[in-house]
């Protein structure tokens, strides 16, 4: 019984989108029209995105926590029997939690653009564009077949293209046009090595190619596809050094873009590496494992220097720019748990996935009220000499932002904390057969990542919080009541994964130690 | 061949001849009337010819059943030159469908051209493309190709006047007339060394050719190849494609790249695979070469194509035709290196009905920019969003079906069934350099989408007003795009072929 509504729960949940993005595009009906054509269809936008949240609760309620484990909800039709492609949706203990944090994730977008849209070509695009980006991402999370992953991770990338290259800011044209590039170039990488496990093992079906655990696959077809497919991956992640798209991309995006970006799409990467090469080309992963390690590290530090750069006095550096570099920074940590094959590490990263997920996007919401309010990210021109004083100015905003910078750094209590601290821990006893001395090099160096996260975070907090109200200054708007609808969600829900963390691991747990091999 | 002459007469399956008996009826119906018909009338010309082919399409319905054949020896073996079977009819049906676009998108603009003359040449090449897939011996294959052909060269050079026009039909003409020399030397020399045309025979004859003969029958074997390599516009035969293309009346470029081909190809898989099966250990690697090579060139060219340069939108295409027949060739390379070829010949017929729809779709957004810019440059299609959104919509979709990303979803599979042809006859080499040069192909595929969704030249937004398009135009790319989406949807109706058995 409660499959059978896990069933239609999960195909409404992505038809639903999809349908509204059509609807978006048709003129409102009768009785909907509300006041102007823009209000009624980011009013549309609202409603679907709600309804498509209110679905992934009903998910997250009929899901069945004891069996976490286990694909629930499964729908499996025949699509191209030609090339054994499945029609073939489930979600279990990894999939649910990313699955509820892109509806909400989604939803706040739409909400907050409802009130504050941003300036570009009509909204009638821009809400069919959004509710597409979310039928993909959610497509993503959902499907258990390789090319229809392929085709979900696919079809992210055009409406962010166009939500950059149209709603995005200064040089939005250059920034999309590499966003779309790098991560073409990536997935189409990836569909070889898609192609290469799905001819040679003979099906695409992830979960039986999960049960198989690699069985059917030689050692060198293993190695090939899983450079193929994690190069995809890696550059969506991303991963240093194929990171150089994210800051263009995330500096130009409007709000909504950002958050989406950086709250969903990074996931998507992570998430591949998590479901498809690690049960299904285990010696493959088992072989990069420490190069991808390597790289992770890299990129924390890498990260955490260049946002050490950007918030230093003088450097002109750009708020939005410097929480994309954190980003790479954090999910560098998200990489490090993954390449430790342990079960600690794996439930760490998906930890950090969802945290990251829920401080990052509350931050570029926040950024995008600082640039509202002074009409630049540019931290020198705020900042000035002697600081923002956003306490004084506008205390409520202030005071969020500073909540977001130390959920970001890791404040134990926040839900930062846990995934960072596991994934380290993880690297403290990495599996079996990878050495335990790199390890612990990574490790003493993504710790000393984040001290450096700590540094510059707090950085930011000094200079745009803090500093003398000068007496000319006008007062800001402070947070306003839909700001506030859209942001306490994502804050309430910081604190509870930082204070609860055992509700989301105890989720992920059992399947992960199933896709890591064991039984 | 000593028996009386009423053990002889092979008695017609009409119901099996009757698509292209009815595009031939048609044509000579067209060509007499236009010498009564006054000048006002002249249109109807061109709707008795869809209506002809929309007939000859119907007349594909009652040969679904099964395996029909006709033009049969009545003596010894049973050997046919004509065989309507599932790899016939959906040739036909692609050939049918092709010409009917191109008549959609030729209905419009026909006071440039001599009516009566392009209805009947265009009808009398399609009967020909629609006799090719069922001819089972050489000489019918050979008198279709032609059919096919001869009628081409004059619509290439039916713009009066034109000097391009002109000189495009005479490049074609003589590189398609050294084609069918060579080819018929090579049918000749098979024909001498095995006594049979019947492709069927053939296979057999040349099992069982005598020793001092086998050198023969190989240098035929090779010299019809080659002929047909001419004919496809297979590197390094490919130089007239271009200029062809960009000198001849567009829709006629958009029937060369699309019929014509699938013609050509269908050509080629009978006489390969049935004709030549012995030998496929000779073809089967030289096709794969040919591929290469073929994909390759198509490809960097058409990278090397310049957005500014006049006739470049048509260039462009006719360039990553040639690619595309590259991608075309790979399964049947691969059908050269495994005993059983049915699943080889459904992908090359899966990936060419493909083609053909997206393909002509392009051609058709590409006649319809052509009306408010007479350059063709694929620079005119900058912002053509903001003035012809479903269009533009509609061009994109079929660029990225060409390119094989989704949302053009049937271009994707189409290129995974080639790839994982190659990769199951394993040819490992020619899948690598396959995705690589569907990479490459990416880029001027995507450069071109990405244009017709920037914000148009702020200089040039007055000077090309909007035309409203013809009725028929909108209803070939309306009807390509439709085809498009719904085989996106469910690419299983044309990938069927690639399990399914068609010879």
């Amino acid at each position: 019984m409660n499959d059978t509504v896990l069933q239609y729960a999960l195909v409404a949940l992505l038809v639903l989108p999809l349908l509204g993005a059509i609807g978006a595009l048709l003129p409102a009906p009768p009785g909907l029209k509300g006041r102007d054509p823009d209000q009624a269809v980011l009013r549309h936008g609202v409603s679907v995105t709600g309804a498509v949240l209110l679905l992934s609760i009903v998910l997250a309620a009929a899901f069945d926590y004891r069996h976490s484990a286990r694909m629930q909800g499964s729908t499996d039709l025949s699509w191209i029997p030609a090339l054994h492609i499945r029609i073939h949706l489930g979600v279990d203990g990894v999939s649910l939690p990313l699955i509820v944090l892109t509806a909400l994730l989604t939803f706040l977008c739409a909400l907050h653009a409802y009130f504050n849209m941003p300036e570009g070509p009509s909204p009638k695009a821009f809400v069919a564009l959004l509710l597409l980006l979310e039928a993909g991402t959610l497509g993503t999370f959902a499907v258990l077949d390789l090319m229809l992953f392929f085709l979900a991770f696919e079809m992210v990338l055009i409406p962010m293209y166009f939500l950059i290259a149209r709603w995005g800011g200064e040089g939005r044209d250059r920034a999309a046009f590499r966003f779309i590039l790098y991560t073409l170039l990536g997935s189409v990488v990836m569909l070889l090595g898609l192609l290469l496990i799905g001819l040679k093992a003979g099906t695409f079906d992830m979960v039986a190619l999960a049960t198989d655990n690699g069985s059917k696959l030689s050692h060198s077809t293993q190695i090939i596809a899983v450079l193929a497919i994690g190069i995809g991956l890696a550059v969506k992640a991303p991963m240093w050094p194929l990171h150089s798209w994210l800051p263009d991309a995330h500096t130009a995006a409007p709000t909504t873009g950002s958050v989406l970006l950086a709250g969903v799409l990074l996931k998507m990467g992570t998430y591949g590496l998590v479901r498809i090469v690690l049960p299904i080309a285990p010696q493959g992963a088992h072989f990069f494992a420490p190069y991808l390690a390597a790289f992770a590290v890299v990129g924390i530090l890498y990260g955490s220097l260049a946002c050490l750069a950007l918030g230093r006095k003088g450097n002109r550096g750009d708020l939005k720019r410097l929480i994309a570099y954190s980003s790479v920074g954090h999910m560098g940590f998200v990489l490090l748990g993954i390449a430790t094959l342990t079960p600690t590490g794996v439930n760490g990263a998906l930890f950090a996935n969802i945290a990251h997920g829920l401080i990052t996007g509350l931050l570029f919401f926040l950024v995008g009220a600082v640039k509202e309010r002074y009409g630049s990210t540019d931290l020198d021109r705020l900042a000035g000499d002697g600081g923002a004083a956003l306490y004084g100015t506008a205390p409520r905003l202030g005071g969020l932002l500073a909540f977001g910078a130390v959920a970001s750094l890791g404040l134990p209590g926040l839900a930062g904390f846990w995934g960072e601290m596991l994934a380290m821990f993880g690297s403290f006893h990495p599996a079996a057969g990878l050495s335990r001395p790199a390890y612990l090099t990574y490790l003493a160096l993504a710790a000393f990542g984040t001290l450096l996260t700590a540094a510059y975070l707090l950085g930011v907090v000094r200079r745009v919080c803090m500093g003398e109200r000068s007496a000319e200054a006008v007062r800001l708007a402070d947070v306003r009541g839909f700001e506030f609808a859209a942001w306490s969600p994502l804050v309430a829900l910081t604190v509870l994964a930082g204070l609860w963390p055992a509700a989301l691991l105890g989720l992920t747990d059992p399947a992960v130690r199933i896709l890591l091999g064991g039984h | 061949m000593t028996e009386l002459a009423g053990g002889l007469v092979q008695s017609v399956d009409w119901l099996a001849v009757a698509p292209p008996t009815i595009l031939a009826v048609v044509a000579l119906v067209v060509l007499v009337a236009d010498l009564f018909v006054d000048e006002a009338r002249e249109p109807l010309l061109g709707w008795a010819s869809v209506g002809g082919m929309v007939l000859a399409g119907l007349a594909l319905l009652p040969l679904l059943g099964g395996d029909r054949s006709t033009f049969c020896l009545t003596t010894g073996a049973h050997n046919c030159s004509y065989v309507a079977d599932h790899f016939t009819l959906a040739i036909q049906l692609l050939v049918i469908g092709g010409a009917l676009l191109t008549a959609l998108l030729s209905l419009h603009n026909q006071d440039r051209l001599p009516q009566g003359e392009f209805w009947f040449l265009l009808l009398s090449s399609a009967a020909g493309a629609a006799l090719l897939p069922a001819s089972r011996d050489l000489a019918t294959l050979v008198v279709a190709l032609e059919v096919v052909s001869l009628p081409a060269f004059a619509l290439v050079g039916l713009r009066r006047g034109d000097r391009l026009s002109s000189e495009a039909a005479l490049k074609f003409f003589l590189s398609s007339v050294t084609a069918t020399a060579v080819m018929l030397l090579g049918v000749s020399f098979v024909y001498a060394a095995t006594g049979t045309l019947h492709l069927t025979a053939l296979a057999d004859g040349l099992t069982h050719a005598p020793a001092q003969l086998a050198t023969l029958a190989r240098t035929g074997a090779v010299l019809t190849l080659v002929g047909f390599a001419f004919k496809l516009a297979v590197a390094p035969f490919h130089f007239w494609v271009p200029d062809t293309y960009t000198g001849a009346p567009l829709p006629v470029a958009a029937y060369l790249s699309v019929v014509g081909k699938a013609a050509g190809f269908s050509g080629l898989i009978l006489v390969t695979v049935v004709g030549f099966r012995p030998y496929g250990d000779v073809w089967g690697p030289a096709l794969a070469v040919l591929a290469a090579l073929t994909m390759s060139v198509g490809n960097l060219a058409a990278l090397r194509q310049r957005p500014e340069q006049a006739r470049s939108a048509v260039r462009l295409l006719a360039w990553s035709s040639i690619g595309q027949a590259g991608y075309l060739l790979v399964p049947l390379a691969a059908a050269g290196y495994v005993t059983d070829q049915r699943h080889q010949i459904g992908a090359t017929v899966s990936y060419a009905l493909m083609y053909a729809v997206v393909n002509l779709g392009a051609f058709g957004v590409a006649a319809l920019v052509l009306r408010s810019n007479a350059l063709n440059r694929i620079a005119d299609y900058r912002g053509l969003y903001a003035s012809r959104p479903l269009a533009a919509l509609a061009l994109a979709f079929f660029l990225l079906c060409l390119a094989g990303l989704p949302p053009g979803v049937i271009g994707l599979f189409a290129k995974v069934v080639v790839f994982s042809s190659a990769v199951d006859a394993g040819l490992g080499w020619l899948a690598v350099i396959m995705a690589v040069n569907v990479v490459v192909a990416l880029y001027y595929y995507l450069r071109w989408a990405a244009l017709l969704f920037m914000r148009p030249e702020p200089a040039a937004g007055q000077a090309a007003p909007v035309v409203r398009a013809p009725a028929s135009l909108t209803a070939a790319i309306a009807a390509a795009a439709v085809v498009g989406v719904a085989l996106s949807g469910a690419p299983q109706l044309v990938l069927r072929f690639a399990s399914g058995s068609l010879l």
